[in-house]
């Protein structure tokens, strides 16, 4: 069976795998409205993981991955929402480290992941992942350390749902998404091309998102930088919601690289109480 | 050298079927994730890289499912469907935001089915699983990308 399987990767690779109208007639041609409104989304598919992003960029051209790298951050938050938007935005760091090939940046940010498993008190299964990112850091293993990456960020959210703290799954989620737009808006502002600015175009996720942010729980929703997050969410909305046949402008995209640095920068400020 | 990811995930499916934190997961579910992870093992043979999460559920004879992805310009995609044994024939459907159907390139057998996609437009898209022949099975979705 598998012969035959990697024949056909194997042409579909010859063929840049471009489908044409004859290799696989659809039975339906239409999805009906319910079915699109009644669609399952879910987090762990429906999601696209920053390395998917990434792969979709590095088509574009040759890109320094080290340059979209950022100072470390703190990682003894006190406020639990705050964790898990800081612990999603390490993983994103973590795929960026990857498509630059820096094992030691590789190792760091797994040091950091770990560190904020811990407080979140999620750390038990991650520590053997922990292990594992270093393992496949040290034998170059770039393939593997991305899916890695994704187990790891799959294990803690399994944690906190353990924990029926599935707001934070979601915070998670929202925090790895943003540092993701964060380096990809900032390289498509300073190395801007319509094909690349086409790719910000994500209004399912966003929409997606935005609407778990707002059914977090009131203790969450009154956390401070949740509340920031939210009103940056909405602002972020807008911009990559455009129309499928919309070019963004070099400006728009500039504009989206200030606001989700900041969205960052307020979500890695420590709070005061 | 470590054995690849998903040749571990494949010897550990067992073991994760018994762990209580994945409460979703059952023993057709275990089952159907398997004959899915050893279509996509192949193709991450060639480069792609397999999802870790997963979507499963229960597909019958005129009751299909729905998914929506959101997948990225200039992306490769593999969309495989395992599933139990009482499913004799699977489809999967890709369509795009606006619901109509895409062409893609086909894989079928029996309990499993995948379908490769290339996308020139970034955005949501929706999976549609359909049992075409048999009785009610546990099917298991996951995707490569490259």
């Amino acid at each position: 069976m598998i012969p035959t399987l990697r024949t056909i990767v194997a042409a579909l690779a010859a063929l840049g795998l471009r489908a044409s109208a004859a290799d696989h007639p659809p039975t339906a041609i239409h999805l009906s409205p319910e079915e699109i409104t009644e669609a399952t989304r879910t987090d762990e598919l429906s999601i696209p993981m920053p390395g998917e992003f990434m792969a979709s960029l590095d088509k574009l051209g040759k890109i320094d991955w080290t340059t979209l790298f950022r100072p470390p951050i703190a990682t003894n938050f006190t406020s639990r929402p705050q964790l898990a938007l800081n612990l999603g935005g390490l993983i994103a760091d973590g795929y960026i480290a990857v498509e630059a090939e820096d094992a030691p940046q590789v190792k760091s940010i797994g040091k950091d992941i770990l560190a904020l498993a811990k407080t979140l008190g999620v750390s038990k299964d991650v520590i053997e992942r922990g292990a594992s990112i270093t393992g496949f850091a040290d034998q170059k293993l770039w393939n593997q350390l991305k899916e890695e990456l994704e187990a790891t960020q799959n294990e803690v959210k399994n944690g906190m749902a353990d924990q029926k703290d599935a707001d934070l799954v979601t915070l998670v989620t929202v925090g790895g998404w943003i540092r993701a737009n964060e380096a990809m808006s900032a390289y498509l502002a300073k190395n801007y091309t319509p094909a690349g600015a086409r790719l910000l175009r994500q209004p399912g996720i966003a929409a997606m998102l935005n609407s778990r942010l707002g059914k977090l729980s009131e203790k969450n929703q009154e956390d401070p930088t949740v509340i920031t997050v939210r009103k940056r969410m909405a602002e972020i909305e807008q911009l990559i919601s455009f129309p499928l046949a919309t070019v963004p402008s070099q400006n728009t995209v500039s504009q989206l690289s200030s606001l989700t640095a900041q969205t960052i920068k307020e979500i890695t400020k420590k709070q005061t109480k | 050298m470590k054995p690849p990811l998903h040749l571990l995930r494949l010897a550990l499916l067992p073991l994760l079927g018994l762990h209580p934190s994945l409460q979703a997961a059952n023993d057709d579910e275990t089952v159907a994730r398997k004959v899915a992870l050893e279509t996509a093992g192949a193709f991450s043979n060639d480069g792609f890289k397999i999802r870790d999460g997963t979507w499963s559920g229960r597909c019958e004879l005129g009751k299909s499912r729905v998914i929506q992805v959101n997948l990225y310009a200039g992306n490769q995609y593999w969309f495989t469907v395992g599933a139990t044994e009482t499913a004799k024939k699977i489809a999967v459907t890709l369509f795009d935001e606006l619901g109509q159907s895409l062409p893609t390139l086909p894989y079928q057998r029996p309990t499993t089915v995948a379908a490769g996609f290339a996308a020139t437009t970034s955005g949501p898209y929706y999976i549609k699983i359909a049992l075409l022949e048999g009785t009610a099975a546990t099917f298991s979705l996951i995707y490569s990308y490259r």
